[in-house]
Order: C-alpha cells, then structure tokens, then sequence
C-alpha cells in the first residue's frame, strides 16, 4: 500500500515531544503515521534536505475581517495568506460586523473555513454583546459553536466590573479572556508611542500607561476570580514586568508578543509612515528589549500577528487619519526567526510559540506532530532570503512595514491534514 | 528646504529643512520684500505666469491672507480653496483633491491642515509642485517662525544668543516645534512657560529650559512669546480648571510685564485671547510686536514663495545671491 505522503530527510522540530532530528515524516489519511526512516513507497514525496520540518504554525491572533469588510480580507484570502506563512491553524478576532457575539456567526465563519479548507480557522467569541462591554455573550453557546477563547479585541473590556464577571464566567467554563489592553481615557485621539517622536511629529501620543494600567487592574481581578487571563500584543517593559510577577505569584496569566513589537520600534513612524502604525503602537527600544526578554525567560509564550488587513485607501491618508494595524501572516516566520539568529531562542522553542504553545493554551488539536496527530506541516528554509514585495502578499491589503526589505527565512511547503496546500515557487 | 523631483523648487515642511545660511538669505530677501511692501505700488514681476494654490483646510484669516497678499504683490496667479467650499466636502479625500489640483499644474501648493505630516504625506504623491506647508497639525509652521525672526531681528539684531520665553499651550502648538527646531538652527535659547498639562513629552529634549513659574522665567528674556490658548476646548480636557486660573498663572499682564527688561519684546502668532493668555494693555504696549509680525509675514511669505519657487530673485537681493542659485 502506498500511503499518501512522506517528507523525506528534514530537520524534524516537534518541541512538544523534544524532537529534533534529521528524519523522514510519513503521513496518511490527513494524519501523521510516523517519524523515523521510511522506506516504503508514497504517492508523493516532498524533499527536506537542508530545511525544518515543523507542526504547522499557529496564528491565534488574526482579523480576516469576513463578514463585513470583504474588501479588507476575506476567510479565503485570509486562509492563503496564512498557508504562504506556514500558518496552518489561526484565530479570527470577534470584531468583525456583525461580530462574533451570536452562535449563528462563529458557525458561519467555521463554514466559510471549511469551504475554503486551506488551513483550520478558530474563532475568538466576543465578551461583550456587540462588543460594548456592557453585557456578556451566551460564551458556552459560542464555545459550543466554535469559539476557542473571548475577547473584545480591538476595544479593551474597560469597564472593571464587566472584566470581573467575565473572567468569573468565563473560567466557570474553562474558557480564556484575551484583553486588548488599553485605557482608552490615556489613548484617545493617539496615533503612536507617546515620547520624544510623538512630540516632534506633532501627532498625539498613546503613553505606555495606557496599556500598563488596565493590566495592572486585570491582574488583580485575574487574582480576585481565579480566572484564565492572556493579554494580546503585549508591547511595554511595564507590562511584561507584570505579566512574569503575576505567573510567578501562581496566577493563571499568559501573553503573546506580535513579531513587530520585538522586531521595530517608534522610529519607524518617522516620516509618518502609517504602515507603521497599529496598537498598540511601536514603542521605544527599551520596551522592545523587554518584549525579547520576556520571550527569551518564558514570561511571553506565544508569538501571534495581529494580522490587521487594511485597504490601502485607509493607510494612504496621513499617519493621524490611517488606520490601525498592520498584516502578519507572511511575514510570521521570517520576521520571529531573528529571535533565533540573535540567539534569544533556540530553534525549538521559537517554534515552541508558534505551535505547541498556543495549542495548549486554547486546547487545539495542532501543534504538534505526534503519530495520529493531524497532519498539519510546516517546512521552512531558516535561512532562505527574500525580498517582500507588497504587491505580491496573498493577503488582499497590503499594509506592512517591511516593504522591500530583506528577509531570512522562507517557507517552502504547507501541509494541513495531509494535503499540500501551498508550495513555494522556486525562483 | 527639501528638494523636490524637478530639482528647480524646493518644498518647505519644516524648519529642519533649512540650515542657518538658508534662513539668513530668507531674512535678507524679506528684508527687501518689506520696501516693496511699504511702496505705494506694491508691486514686483518676480513671479509673474507662476500659480499658486493656497489650500486651506483650517480656517485661517491671517495665514491665508498673508500668503495670497505676498503671491499677489509679487504678480503670481493666486488662487484660494478652502475646506468649507472645496470637495472634501463631498467627500473626496485629502490626496484626491491634492491631486486634482495638482494635475492643473500650479507651480505651488500651500498647505494648511489640521492633520501634522500632510505635506510630507502629500509630497509623495505629488509631482512637479512645491508644497509649502502653512501649518499642519501640531506639527509646523515655518513661514510664522520665519516672520518672527524677521521681526526679532528688526527691533533686536541677531537673534543668536538671544533669550525666548514661550508661554502657552505648547503640546498642540506648531509654533512652538517651528521655534524650538530653529533655535537649534540659529543659536537661540528657549524658555518654555507652561503647566505640565500643556507640555508635550519629553520636550526638554528640544534643549529647550522649562518653566512652571512664569515670573521666575521673564528676567532675562528677550521676547516674551505668548500662543493662543483655545480656552473651550483645553478646559473640557482638564489642560487647565478656568480661564481666571490660567491667566493668573501663565497669562501676560502688567504686573508680569513689569518684570521684564526695557527691550524685551511682545510677541503674539494670532490670533489673540485679550485677558486670557495676554492682557489688553500689554498686547497694545510699545514693546508689542504682534502687528510688525504681520505685516513681517507679507514680507517673508513673499520671500519664501521666492525662493521656493526659484523665480529669479529681486534685484536686491540677486546682487547679494550672484552666481549662488542652487546652492541651498
């Protein structure tokens, strides 16, 4: 019997069973049948000589923006973005319109998924009925439905007594809140870090107490309900500072970092480059230092992108008129494999948090590459060199601040449950 | 200033886009702008067939008018938009209309919007125009900072060495970041004069001094240099509790006046708040400067929109600036 697929002599990374050996992986019926030396016969082989055989990644923190703003991404283009990215599982934020609030549309976002079928797509169920923040959403309804984890993202849950009760009932079920972290009464009308840039710009800033201040207070909260806590795109030396207090205290309190937040810094709106601007915004370089550390101790275990499409008539408008936000999901890799060439992480567990990690976190069935497991794959050259050119990222919006740059690292195949959905073309 | 593709303009986004030598060859041209100004005929060829758009997102009486007087006096086809007649209205965006008007082939644009970095924005879009900005945001304004200089210069000499205090609402000021950038540039010092509410972050890294106690900074200054303070809107943000309170603390009145040496001058971008950030008497004392400013920004608008466009310079100053045409 032949079986469907086997990748022939990578360097096998699967940090959740301490794998990493040059190996063949063999795969059938959408599953991983086995690591080791295959000598049998396949009906297609893919070659992995010099490259990283990995779990396929795991964006959990995505905006696709369907439905409602089809012209920004959509669950289709979105999927290829993510496969072309080695991003194989990925996590749609609620804010879409109508919002993730109501069972009927997380199943028809997982539909969409479906129909598209390149890569596994799990919603965020929003906190807050119409993401107001005022009440909560039938979460075990939604959870039943689909949604993996809760968040307003994209707003803060601000009012502290809602945050209270929601990470109370959200916990009773098991079930993660994910904070976007902003004060909004410190932020308003901000466009980038407040400090020195700010003030010679002339644009308002967003102080990074503004993002301190609501985590300082979920913490405690986190503290007072024994709820499950994970703050989104963590940007600020303070806030990592709190997040490694309060897991060191016991608490159930995790984070993730967005690949700019440890790869750029506030001097990238210089010029007023609003393919630089999101939020939280780029900080300074002392707080960027303190991301990678987090990183590098533990403290942040995830890596997700905060892809953020936007049309390019919302970006081509000045930097204090643009949109926030920029796209991610090409650029994962390459842009988080600096963290290794830097020596910050080995290589397996940088791939730790992009895979294994949030898997846990949000119990997905992905991540890693166990026999049985489903085939999801991700193959990279770690030190292939490209150029991104905007025009040719597969998401429909093109905002990202690395146009034209140089990048290392370079995904070569993407399997989900056993298919080739994407493959490189070779230059 | 900053080249631009044609290489024969230059734009003008801020003052960091001139150096020390571009700003006294500016001051000497405004110099003798201002004898065309005080001419019965007020009237030069210098940039006669040359058109200029002056787009004005933000009402502005003085700026706007400032800038059409100086293009109109030196023969320049001057034309006015703004934002209340204009497409925006319509809904068309910023660069849409920017473009628009620049496929009409002006050979400049002056630019006010409230947004900061619309002119660099802009820039990258627009081909074969100047862009001077006339205030964006919170950002600059050099053609006013240019004008204060002028008229330092008139009443003090060399502005190097000497010793401003600004008063005011410095965080949304674009005065303010045009002075502190061109202080630097010409060796002037600054004193900010403000409550922590109306300073912007780390400001102190202008170089600049900061005061709290407006009377502790006023020995010593050269020019007091009072900004508008927008009362309705900087109480609604809790920048300050009530007028009464802000003019005790940071306005000009007489007593504080008072306090200052015999020269030091009054000066005022406009529009004025009389017994809010300054009295009546001192905004009408001798040493006030605000009309000079005035009418100083007929003379370096029409020096700026000179030199910015590279028409051929009066003859006053082609003498001085012989064979010296591309240098800056």
């Amino acid at each position: 019997m032949k079986i469907d697929l086997v990748i022939r002599q990578g360097r096998v990374i699967d940090p959740a069973h301490g794998v990493d050996d040059v190996a063949d992986v063999w795969i059938h019926d959408g599953c991983i049948a086995g690591i080791g030396s295959f000598d049998g016969k396949a009906k297609r082989e893919l070659d992995a000589h010099g490259l990283i055989v990995c779990p396929g990644l795991i964006d959990m923190h995505v905006h696709l923006r369907e439905p409602g703003a089809e012209w920004k991404e959509d669950i289709e283009s979105g999927s290829l973005a993510a496969v072309a990215g080695g991003v194989t599982s990925m996590c749609c934020m609620p804010n879409t319109s109508p919002c993730l609030d109501h069972a009927a549309v997380v199943m028809q976002v997982k539909m969409r998924a479906a129909q598209v079928g390149l890569c596994h797509i799990h919603p965020i169920g929003a906190v807050s009925r119409k993401l107001e923040g005022t009440e909560l959403t039938e979460m075990r309804e939604l959870s039943r439905a689909g949604a993996v984890a809760f968040s307003d993202d994209g707003k803060p849950i601000w009012h502290a007594g809602v945050m209270r009760k929601a990470l109370e009932y959200a916990s009773t079920f098991g079930f993660l809140v994910i904070q976007h972290a902003e004060e909004f009464q410190l932020t308003k009308g901000g466009s980038i870090n407040e400090g020195w840039i700010s003030t010679q710009l002339g644009v308002q800033g967003m102080p990074a107490e503004g993002e301190d201040c609501v985590i300082a207070r979920d913490v405690m909260l986190t503290r007072l309900t024994g709820g499950l806590y994970h703050v989104a795109h963590i940007s600020t030396a303070g806030a990592v500072a709190q997040v490694r207090a309060a897991q060191a205290e016991g608490l159930a309190v995790t984070t993730e970092a967005a690949p700019h937040h440890f790869a750029l810094t506030e001097e990238e709106v210089l010029g007023y480059r609003s393919d630089a601007k999101m939020s939280p915004p780029l900080r300074t370089e002392a707080d960027r230092q303190a991301v990678i550390e987090g990183l590098r101790d533990g403290t942040i275990s995830v890596i997700a992108t905060d892809h953020a499409p936007h049309h390019v008539d919302d970006k081509r408008c000045g930097l204090e008129c643009a949109a926030f936000g920029i796209v991610g999901l090409e650029t994962m890799l390459p842009i988080s494999l600096m963290l290794v060439r830097d020596g910050v992480l080995s290589m397996a567990e940088l791939i730790a948090k992009m895979t294994v990690n949030p898997a846990r976190l949000l119990n997905l069935p992905a991540g890693d590459l166990g026999q049985g497991a489903v085939a999801d794959v991700c193959i990279f050259d770690p030190d292939g060199e490209w150029v991104l050119d905007r025009n040719k990222l597969r998401s429909k919006s093109h905002n990202t601040p690395w146009h034209g740059k140089s990048m290392q690292g370079q995904v070569r195949y993407t399997v989900t449950a056993g298919t080739v959905v994407f493959e490189q073309e070779q230059a | 200033m900053v080249d631009c593709p044609t290489r024969t303009m230059k734009h003008l986004f801020g003052m960091a886009d001139l150096t020390a030598a571009d700003i006294y060859h500016l001051l000497e041209m405004g110099e003798s702008m201002a004898s065309i100004n005080r001419r019965n005929i007020k009237k030069a060829p210098t940039l006669r067939g040359k058109t200029i758009i002056n787009l004005f997102f933000e009402n502005s009486t003085r700026t706007r008018t400032s800038f059409e007087i100086a293009g109109k006096r030196l023969s320049a086809d001057v034309i006015n938009i703004s934002a209340s007649t204009s497409a925006t209205k319509k809904g068309e965006t910023l660069l849409d209309t920017a473009q628009t008007l620049a496929a009409m082939q002006p050979h400049a644009l002056v630019i006010r919007h409230s947004v900061a970095g619309t002119c660099e924005f802009l820039a990258e879009y627009l081909d074969n125009t100047v862009i001077i900005n006339a205030g964006d945001g919170a950002h600059e304004h050099p053609t006013q900072v240019l004008t204060d200089l002028l008229t330092i210069q008139q009443s003090l000499g060399d502005i190097a060495g000497k010793t401003m205090t600004m008063v005011g609402d410095i965080a949304h000021s674009r005065v303010a970041r045009s002075h502190l950038v061109a202080a630097k540039i010409m060796g002037y010092h600054v004193r900010l004069v403000a409550p922590k509410t109306l300073l912007p972050a780390q400001v102190e890294r202008y170089g600049c001094e900061v005061f709290h106690d407006f009377d502790a900074a006023i020995p010593g200054s050269d020019m007091i240099y009072m900004l508008r303070v927008q009362n309705e809107r900087l109480a609604s943000s809790c920048s300050f509790p009530s007028v009464r309170e802000y003019h005790e603390a940071f306005g000009l009145h007489r007593a504080r006046q008072a306090l200052a040496g015999d020269h030091c001058l009054i000066m005022h971008p406009g529009p004025m708040n009389r017994g809010v950030e300054i009295a009546t008497d001192v905004a009408d004392s001798l040493n006030s400067r605000v009309l000079n400013q005035v009418e100083n920004g007929v003379s370096m608008r029409m020096a700026v929109l000179t030199h910015a466009i590279n028409a051929k310079p009066v003859a006053a100053v082609a003498a001085v600036e012989e064979g010296d045409d591309d240098e800056d």
